[in-house]
């Protein structure tokens, strides 16, 4: 029953998802004045309306736009002349490979530095990771991603300021974003550490003599899991939209840097076409957290 | 009668330590006894006031171009001077009387909209949790399908197509970012029903707006301010992501996001153009989070 409310559930949500997508290039009235530039000739316009289909009614336009949408085809990106779509998949693994290690970045920071906080209350060394939990958190990433160029690109020149390609590339974009996420997970793992230490078996396990790097990696860690997974599968949407600004700051060639060029270029179709795919990776994202989630707590089971 | 519920169910059996000094005075001591929560507020409160204050503390004006000045640097560096202490950028505007007007635009666009996400989003979250069933799913699902956008994506395309503005940005972020209210509303709200004052109020035949505004909101407002704090260093935080994207406010227009986007050509020759605004948000931004942090300790009752 859970699981079929779940599904009904992610299906409106990816109706929610194109119907946004949709209205989004009604929101200023006439879409077609927002895609041609402003010295486009009335006759222009008016063929680019027929073209695009924007002179039949809103509500035949919008059932277009949902069938359509249901087989994958956004209409043509008008800066690339082929199909939205393809234009997006194209970039999809590049925002994917540095998603991805930003989040591998940032659990190899937040979990031994959790654990280390948790274990070590009140210590010098507790209070300096509080410290870089609140910088983190503070820091505006574009920022973060400028002052690695400074330091990194331009004072030191170890690492290329820009692009993809080699490892090099991929180390300040991937950080960027790892320390833009990290102190989340950090704050996660610290507490739910904390919860489990106090637990009854815990003290069991101490007093049968176990070491303490059995009780706090056997059996803390692993009854602390739960949260932690889910906080980084929660993480990949907030990741995704901070890839936006990243990948502009690096010029990193993929969705993010897709999507606000599109924007620039008035290539709304193309936009389109980002937006709801970047949605449509957060929300299978969430749901199999979601799942999951009820899958490994079987306290939440009935809920 | 409507808080005395929270707190009878939050204090348990235990003795209350000096039942003659009130409840808000006890918060307050437990605020002022860390020292981070109070230069927070120090922090936020000298920004603002620096903002309130700005035409009396320069003599320049922001958005004055004078091109014999240009790229000057700070007063620390070779050729720095008084006069342009924090330097010039690209086309020879005073850089710190650009960063004290630019925190207007940060905290106005900041405060406004946690103002409208804040009202539209405790709304949201009293229905849903308070009626439940149909009026609970069409919320959740609206919910979900916000949350499945990355927020930043949503405000961008929007703005995008509505154009950038004050107005439009305070709008965006606004609309897009109450359903954090939503859920932790619903959620509360979903337990608090339950809890015997509410059914006394049932019971009593009070009507339901009546249940949900005086009994239900004000147990609910200690976590929404909490979370409206960081809500507000979060909406900066986007101002500022949105106006170094090009989308914020328009040109020329002191905005830090937008000084940064305009600094960071010059990194390797004008380091302090696109490394000084940021100070400025992660101060401002950090302020407030300490703040919020210490507001949560105080309001939470698990905390001592």
């Amino acid at each position: 029953m859970a699981l079929l409310t779940q599904i009904i559930r992610i299906i409106l949500v990816l109706f929610g998802i194109s119907t946004i997508a949709f209205f989004l290039i009604h929101l200023s009235g006439d879409p077609v004045l927002l895609m041609l530039p402003p010295e486009a000739t009335q006759e222009e316009v008016e063929a680019f309306r027929r073209q695009m289909g924007f002179d039949r009614p809103l509500s035949e336009q919008y059932l277009h736009f949902l069938s359509q949408a249901v087989r994958g085809d956004f209409g043509n990106s008008l800066k690339f002349n082929q199909p939205s779509l393809e234009v997006v998949l194209e970039r999809i693994p590049a925002t994917l490979e540095l998603t991805f290690y930003a989040i591998l970045l940032s659990v190899l920071i937040a979990v031994p530095l959790g654990i280390y906080s948790a274990v070590n209350r009140n210590s010098l060394a507790e209070n300096l990771v509080t410290v870089m939990v609140f910088l983190g958190q503070s820091m505006p990433i574009f920022w973060t991603g400028i002052m690695l160029m400074l330091l990194f690109g331009v004072k030191l020149q170890w690492l290329p300021v820009s692009g993809r390609g080699t490892w090099a590339h991929l180390i300040m974009p991937a950080f960027t974003l790892a320390v833009w996420v990290a102190p989340t997970t950090l704050r996660i793992v610290r507490s739910s550490m904390l919860e489990v230490l106090q637990q009854d078996y815990i003290r069991t396990a101490r007093s049968k003599g176990l070491s303490e790097k059995v009780v706090i990696y056997k059996h803390a860690l692993k009854n602390a899991a739960i949260p932690i997974i889910t906080i980084i599968g929660f993480q990949i949407g907030k990741l995704l939209g901070g890839a936006v600004v990243t990948e502009s700051v690096f010029a990193w060639p993929g969705v993010g840097q897709l999507v606000v060029k599109a924007i620039y270029t008035a290539d709304y179709p193309l936009v389109q076409a980002c937006v709801i795919v970047l949605a449509l990776i957060v929300a299978a994202m969430n749901f199999t957290v979601d799942t999951m989630y009820r899958y490994l707590n079987p306290k939440i089971k009935s809920g | 009668m409507g808080n005395t519920g929270l707190e009878t169910a939050a204090a348990p059996a235990v003795e209350i330590p000096q039942p003659t000094v009130p409840e808000w005075k006890r918060k307050y001591r437990k605020f002022v006894k860390n020292p981070i929560g109070i230069i927070g507020l120090a922090v936020v409160l000298a920004i603002v006031l620096i903002s309130i204050a700005a035409p009396l503390l320069t003599r320049h004006d922001p958005i004055e171009v004078n091109l014999e000045k240009k790229l000057l640097p700070p007063v620390w560096q070779e050729n720095g001077t008084w006069e342009h202490w924090l330097g010039t950028d690209d086309v020879g505007r005073d850089v710190w009387s650009r960063l004290i007007y630019g925190a207007r635009i940060s905290l106005s666009v900041g405060f406004f909209a946690v103002i409208i996400s804040l009202t539209l989003g405790t709304a949201v979250g009293l229905l849903a949790g308070y009626f439940r069933g149909k009026t609970d799913f069409v919320i959740s699902t609206v919910i979900d399908i916000m949350m499945a956008f990355p927020f930043i994506l949503l405000a961008l395309a929007v703005i995008a197509v509505l154009g950038p503005s004050l107005m439009n940005m305070i709008l965006v972020l606004g609309f897009t970012d109450w359903t954090q209210y939503a859920r932790l509303v619903r959620g509360e709200v979903i337990s608090l029903r339950e809890q015997e004052f509410v059914q006394a109020g049932y019971a009593l035949g009070s009507q339901h707006w009546r249940i949900i505004w005086r009994h239900l909101l004000p147990n609910c407002l200690p976590s929404v301010i909490v979370l409206a704090t960081l809500a507000l260093a979060r909406a900066i935080l986007m101002e500022s992501s949105l106006s170094f994207l090009g989308l914020g406010v328009s040109a020329p227009t002191p905005s830090w996001g937008y000084m940064m986007s305009t600094g960071r050509p010059y990194i390797a020759t004008a380091w302090w153009l696109a490394t000084l605004p940021g100070i400025a948000i992660l101060l401002t931004v950090l302020g407030i989070n300490l703040a919020g942090d210490r507001l949560r300790d105080m309001l939470d009752p698990k905390v001592d």
